[in-house]
């Protein structure tokens, strides 16, 4: 099953060549991983996306911590979370392929990012399963390049039952 | 509550300052020295070149810590291994970039894989030339990465001094490891104000010591239910110290003890509750009572697959309770019912309170029955040298205080099977990794550290062979260890392996007409080296071993060349399909 393991690092000299080494020496699956700064600069967060029945999670998430500079692993797939992935997509596109090409754009609440005589570079954020669609829906197109983000991700904090809960919901 | 000594040694008194190092402003090379002095090191197993020729030269003028000259860099990292693995405290190694740090690239994986403290200190190009292939120049922390437990590179001399106290910290508490230390040429040579920091606070390393008293308080009311519960002991609990809390709470709950290759010695073998080591090349009934037991208790063992065999089929009538300090080898192999986190001798000895007489008379009665019914034994008809008998005699004439530290092979586990272990820390081998050439330069490194019994390296002639250039570091030492060379004039367990698996075709394992005529060999060293062709010559030589002065000495014993161990699970096997 596919699992969404957050990590807060220290940002120190290779850290993230520890993880990756880390899933390449057990032979972990690693689909896909994200760093950036968080809001303290000495401080990263990264998203991994793994895979593994329970007990390889299990040492997945134990053996992230025995890592020096890893100070928090959180598996966040049983918790409500927001994850987020970005893709640049660009397309073949003529003029005539345009219209339709919006239309597609416009129900994934994707944008145009950069328009040539013969291209077109979209670009769309959502969950993992959202980007994976949008794609699939301009494949017909003829897709020339992709870059997608992988995966992040933060824990939601509502409790389920307050009654900020759906407002928060609703602008999320 | 108090319990637990700190896993950090205690410091004896504040040691001394030589002058010369004794100011405010230091060079990258000072600062490490000092720090060794504050952290107590008394030796540096060490190797110089290029660029740690300024440390060579500041060391030059200390004499604590005192640099113990190898003659291969792989000897001193298992010189520096030995020492800590006799004594607890971690070894400290040092020597210079490029080649001389890939030589330290085996000996690392052996402490790693074992658990054992060991700081290394290498020496880098100057960190402007870095990445640039220069002369010398290796990625060493990309190469140790795998295995080391943590490793650092100082790109400012002000971090120099901050780095070796986190280095030492990490070596030497939670579940212990090797630690590295890549240190540029420019950062040796730059200076900065000295100051050691009291304590190193590391946000994302907190070792957990204390076990959760609650578990602790369940895993001891499993252990008073139980009717067949064994103990399964490994390294973890000699590396904790816990040996005397495992023996009361043994002896109290009358609960039979086993132990893996590296826990030989944390049970005295002689207690009538010892079943010796389990395995693969285990006793039978150690072997038989895991299969059997109701309750396996897992003190600092890992469920490795020399222990286990077969998975699926280990100790499968049994729950489990398994203490140890990692989280990560807990629940690794085998799903375990009460998974206790801590250190091994701060859980046990909140255990022993805890723990009731359990009733397993019938158990022992049981076991007591195989151990008439399978013994462990060897065939001796007198004639000849078997090297069991060899390893029987060390002990008779050397006593329980000696420090036996043994190479990869056959010899490896006659002596684990037959010396019969009783104190802790008198048995050093590589277990995890399994390292030809481990055993001599470990000994070496276990005499400096001072034990109170003799120092006796057994080895096979094989094994000697990797790492026999370190006679001249014995030497000029004047260490008084005795190395047993159990001569076979083959590499006898792949020999046997082919023997037993691969239809008698003996391809490459036969050294007898190669091999150099060892009392030579170590004779042009200055060393001592006798030979035993003679079964009743082994007992007269091991004394006249024991009682030579200021030198090592080395007998090559010439053992029947066709023994093998016994009793064996043949690999991925369970221990019903034990070849006695
Ligand atoms: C560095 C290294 N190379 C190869 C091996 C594989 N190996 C394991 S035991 C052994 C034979 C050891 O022969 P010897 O040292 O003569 O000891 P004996 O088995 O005869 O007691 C070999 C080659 C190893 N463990 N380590």
């Amino acid at each position: 099953m596919r699992h969404t393991i957050s990590l807060l690092v220290e940002n120190k000299f290779g850290v993230l060549a520890r993880i990756s080494n880390l899933f390449s020496g057990k032979g972990y699956n690693l689909d896909s991983i994200c760093v950036g700064e968080t809001e303290t600069p000495e401080l990263s967060r990264m998203t991994i996306m793994t895979s593994g029945d329970d007990m390889v999670i299990e040492q997945i998430i134990k053996q992230l911590n025995r890592l020096i500079n890893v100070i928090k692993v959180t598996d966040l797939t049983f918790d409500e979370h927001v994850n987020r992935e970005l893709a640049l997509i660009k397309l073949s596109c003529t003029a005539s392929m345009r219209n339709s090409i919006i239309q597609i754009v416009e129900i994934f609440q994707a944008k145009i990012v950069d328009i040539s005589p013969r291209t077109l570079t979209i670009e769309v954020t959502g969950g993992h399963k959202k980007v994976e669609a949008c794609i699939n829906m301009l494949q017909p197109f003829g897709i020339r390049e992709i870059a997608r983000t992988g995966t992040t991700a933060l824990k939601r904090e509502y409790s389920g039952s307050s009654p900020d809960w759906s407002a928060a919901r609703a602008s999320a | 509550m108090p319990t637990v000594k700190d896993q950090k040694p205690k410091r004896k008194k504040r040691p001394e300052i030589n002058p010369l190092l004794d100011k405010k402003v230091l060079t990258g090379s000072e600062v490490m020295i000092r720090s060794l002095i504050e952290e107590d090191v008394d030796f540096i197993f060490g190797y110089p070149g290029g660029v740690v020729i300024p440390v060579f030269d500041k060391i030059y003028n200390v004499s604590r810590p005192k640099l113990v000259l190898c003659r291969h860099e792989q000897g001193a990292q298992h010189m520096a291994d030995g020492y800590a693995r006799a004594s607890g405290r971690p070894g400290v190694c040092l020597v210079t970039s490029g080649p001389a740090a890939t030589n330290l690239v085996t000996g690392i994986a052996t402490s790693y894989m074992d658990s054992i403290p060991v700081v290394h200190f290498t020496g880098q190009v100057a960190t402007t030339a870095i990445g640039n292939d220069a002369f010398q120049e290796v990625d060493i922390i990309g190469i140790t990465r795998p295995i080391t437990k943590h490793s650092y590179l100082v790109r400012n001399v002000e971090d120099l001094a901050a780095t070796i106290k986190e280095a030492f910290y990490i070596a030497t508490t939670g579940r212990p490891g090797p630690v590295l230390i890549d240190m540029p040429k420019d950062v040796l040579l730059s200076e900065c104000e000295f100051e050691y920091p009291e304590e190193a606070d590391m946000p994302g390393y907190k070792p957990t010591r204390h076990g959760h008293v609650q578990q602790i308080k369940k895993a001891a009311e499993a252990m008073a239910g139980a009717r067949r519960p064994v103990f399964y002991v490994g390294g973890g609990a000699v590396l904790s110290d816990c040996s005397q809390e495992l023996t009361k709470i043994a002896r109290k709950a009358k609960i039979p003890v086993t132990t893996t290759l590296l826990g030989l010695g944390a049970f005295p073998e002689n207690d009538p509750l010892s079943l010796g080591m389990l395995g693969m090349h285990g006793t039978w009934y150690s072997n038989m009572a895991v299969n059997e037991a109701d309750l396996v208790i897992a003190v600092g063992s890992r469920y490795d697959d020399r222990v286990t065999g077969k998975v699926d089929a280990f100790a499968a009538k049994a729950g489990h309770i398994h203490i140890d300090v990692d989280p990560a080898s807990i629940s690794k192999n085998i799903k375990v019912d009460y998974p206790i986190v801590g250190d091994c001798r701060s859980v046990l000895q909140k255990m022993l309170p805890m723990v009731k007489k359990s009733d397993t008379a019938e158990w022992l009665k049981l076991i007591g029955h195989w151990k008439e019914s399978h013994p462990l034994k060897y065939d001796d008809d007198g004639t000849v040298i078997k090297p069991q008998y060899v390893i029987e005699k060390i002990h008779e004439v050397c006593g329980d205080d000696t420090v036996v530290v043994s190479d990869v092979g056959q010899h490896q586990m006659w002596t684990a099977l037959h010396y019969n272990f009783v104190k802790p820390r008198t048995h050093i081998t590589s277990g995890g990794l399994g390292t030809m050439g481990f055993g001599f330069p470990a000994a070496i490194g276990a005499a400096l550290s001072g034990p109170k019994g003799k120092v006796v390296a057994i080895v096979g002639d094989g094994g000697f062979q990797m790492t026999c250039q370190e006679v001249a570091t014995a030497v000029s030492q004047r260490l008084e260890v005795i190395v047993c060379i159990l001569n076979n004039g083959f590499l006898g367990m792949v020999r046997q392996w082919q023997e037993l698996f691969f239809g008698k075709r003996y391809s490459h394992t036969c050294l007898e007409y190669t091999n150099p005529d060892f009392v030579k060999l170590v004779e042009a060293y200055g060393a001592k080296g006798l030979r035993v062709t003679k079964r009743e010559d082994v007992v007269p030589t091991l004394r006249e071993a024991a009682g030579t002065r200021n030198m090592p000495v080395f007998i090559d014993f010439r053992t029947y060349r066709h023994e093998n161990v016994f009793p064996m699970i043949p690999p991925g096997k369970m221990a019903t399909d034990i070849i006695e």
